[in-house]
């Protein structure tokens, strides 16, 4: 499968702060990546400099095959963008919102409406986006990125300070349009978000790839992490690590009938980041 | 041709559902019939307010336009959207400044009726209320540019404004004033309307306005090779 997106050694630094450092990345067409991280990590930045909104300091970027400092405005319609700095026309309405940029790509009028119908916008067309609630704007910014039916997709944290019900809507969105062959990359700091949708991930830390691959391979790398978890009958809850020594212990209460219920705990990418970093994620 | 449609149109629904703005193109052409209409002081000028509000206009309701609608524009993120949606930022810049020239033309409509030219006075009339709005729109468009937000803009843009929009009035009350405002576009703007009729065009307030015309777009290519559109 041929790479939607590469980077190979990006470097960037803010004044005194170096953001990122030698970033290798690949992308693979067809696939959702996420690149999840803490608040700060420079996640935006390695979107700014993909889309070719921000040059890096060292280093190469590719898009489509195009180099990201290369783009031409003509270019930009085959990917499209939802950051949370992307504003909307407060005072338009969800039609005419995107109605300008189907102007500009020279796209019928239906366009607007099957781009609102992708989104769940349909009986909204008339209302203003400064009437929109924060998951009917994100929807309609989802809209909009997606008006050109664009084969890469940059989503920037799309659902976040969304209510549950509205993030489930727009991840089930997003699995739609990889059914239809689309690109997604994605960054979130939600790790679970990370596990239901990606392909595969990239963890970035101290402006560097901590881990690289699908949630299944990392996790499993941090097998060591599994832990069994035991309800007793007298209410008590025991945590034991996976190991032979917790085997024996099992077996002893289990033939002293003490043990109301028993599960192993799979560690997760939340796992994963607390190890290597000591610390949770900020929801 | 059609990025610079696409953002005239979304710029006319736009300003209808903008209140802010749209008081700025109504104004002075409101003002100036109600004005004409119901005052009346013995040796006034003829249609002296008209002409007087024509010349405010000009130096106030583009300049202040175009700089509010750029600056809202890089404030709420809109502006980065259309420079990565095909459009280029002269295209852009192309595209507000024809909406805003227009939107000001039509508001002239509403002077020249009132200065009541025969039809060649009319003519010339329109031709120098669209070379102010031109300048204006520029000027407009240096202050958009160099503004990150329309705090920023609102800022520099009034003192800018006061001084273009208001020193022809001033200069009449004024030597000193009079003498530094013989230096602005709007100053030989003003002289030119009132001498629609009346007498013949002083050939220097051309070349002053000319000047003011090289400067402006001057100051806008520097401004924009160094700060971008945004």
């Amino acid at each position: 499968m041929e790479h939607a997106l590469s980077m190979k050694g990006i470097s960037k630094s803010f004044g005194e702060k170096n953001v990122l450092k030698k970033i290798d990345l690949e992308v693979k067409s067809g696939e959702i990546f996420g690149l999840i991280g803490p608040s700060g990590a420079g996640k935006t930045t390695i979107i700014k400099i993909l889309t070719g909104q921000l040059k890096a300091d060292s280093g190469t970027s590719v898009i489509g095959g195009i180099d990201s400092l290369s783009l031409k405005p003509e270019d930009y319609g085959g990917f499209g963008i939802m950051m949370d700095n992307f504003g909307l026309y407060d005072r338009l309405n969800c039609c005419d919102n995107l109605k300008i940029f189907a102007d500009i790509y020279g796209l019928n009028k239906n366009t607007v409406h099957q781009a609102l119908s992708a989104v769940g916008l349909t009986g909204n067309e008339k209302t203003a986006a400064a009437k929109l609630s924060k998951g009917m704007k994100s929807r309609l910014r989802l809209a909009r990125a997606l008006i050109t039916d664009p084969d890469i997709l940059f989503l920037d944290e799309p659902t976040s300070g969304l209510d549950p019900a509205s993030a489930e809507d727009i991840r089930q969105m997003l699995l739609n349009e990889k059914k239809r062959g689309k690109t997604i990359f994605l960054t979130t700091h939600n790790m679970s978000e990370a596990e239901k949708l990606c392909d595969s991930i990239a963890l970035l830390l101290d402006g560097g790839i901590a881990e690289y691959g699908s949630p299944t391979e990392i996790c499993r790398r941090y097998d060591h992490k599994k832990t069994i978890c035991i309800h007793m009958k007298n209410g008590t809850d025991k945590i034991l690590p996976h190991s032979p020594k917790s085997a024996e212990a099992i077996a002893y209460l289990l033939s002293k009938d003490l043990i109301e219920t028993i599960h192993t705990s799979e560690p997760t990418l939340e796992t994963v980041f607390m190890e290597l970093t000591g610390k949770e994620l900020a929801s | 041709m059609k990025n610079i449609s696409a953002i005239f149109i979304k710029q006319i629904k736009d300003t209808l559902k903008n209140k802010t703005t749209l008081i700025q193109f109504i104004m002075f052409p409101i003002l100036a019939v109600i004005m004409e209409n119901s005052v009346k002081i013995e040796n006034m000028p003829e249609h002296f307010f008209s002409k007087l509000f024509a010349v405010m206009f000009v130096g106030m309701a583009p300049l202040t336009c175009m700089s509010s609608i750029i600056s809202e524009e890089k404030e709420k993120g809109t502006l980065r959207v259309l420079m990565m949606s095909n459009v280029s930022p002269l295209e852009y810049l192309a595209g507000v400044g024809a909406y805003v020239w227009t939107v000001c033309m039509a508001g002239s409509v509403v002077f020249g009726v009132l200065g009541n030219y025969d039809a060649k006075e009319f003519i010339l009339f329109m031709a120098v209320m669209a070379a102010g709005v031109l300048l204006s729109v520029m000027i407009g468009a240096i202050i958009g540019i160099l503004c990150k937000n329309q705090m920023a803009a609102t800022s520099a843009a009034i003192p800018v404004m006061m001084i273009f929009s208001f020193m022809p009035m001033l200069s009449m009350f004024n030597k000193t004033i009079s003498k530094a405002a013989e230096f602005f576009y709007t100053q030989q703007l003003n002289k030119i309307i009132n001498s629609i009729g009346n007498k013949d065009i002083e050939p220097i307030g051309i070349v002053i306005a000319a000047v003011n015309f090289i400067a402006a777009v001057i100051v806008f290519v520097m401004s924009y090779k160094r700060n971008g559109l945004e």
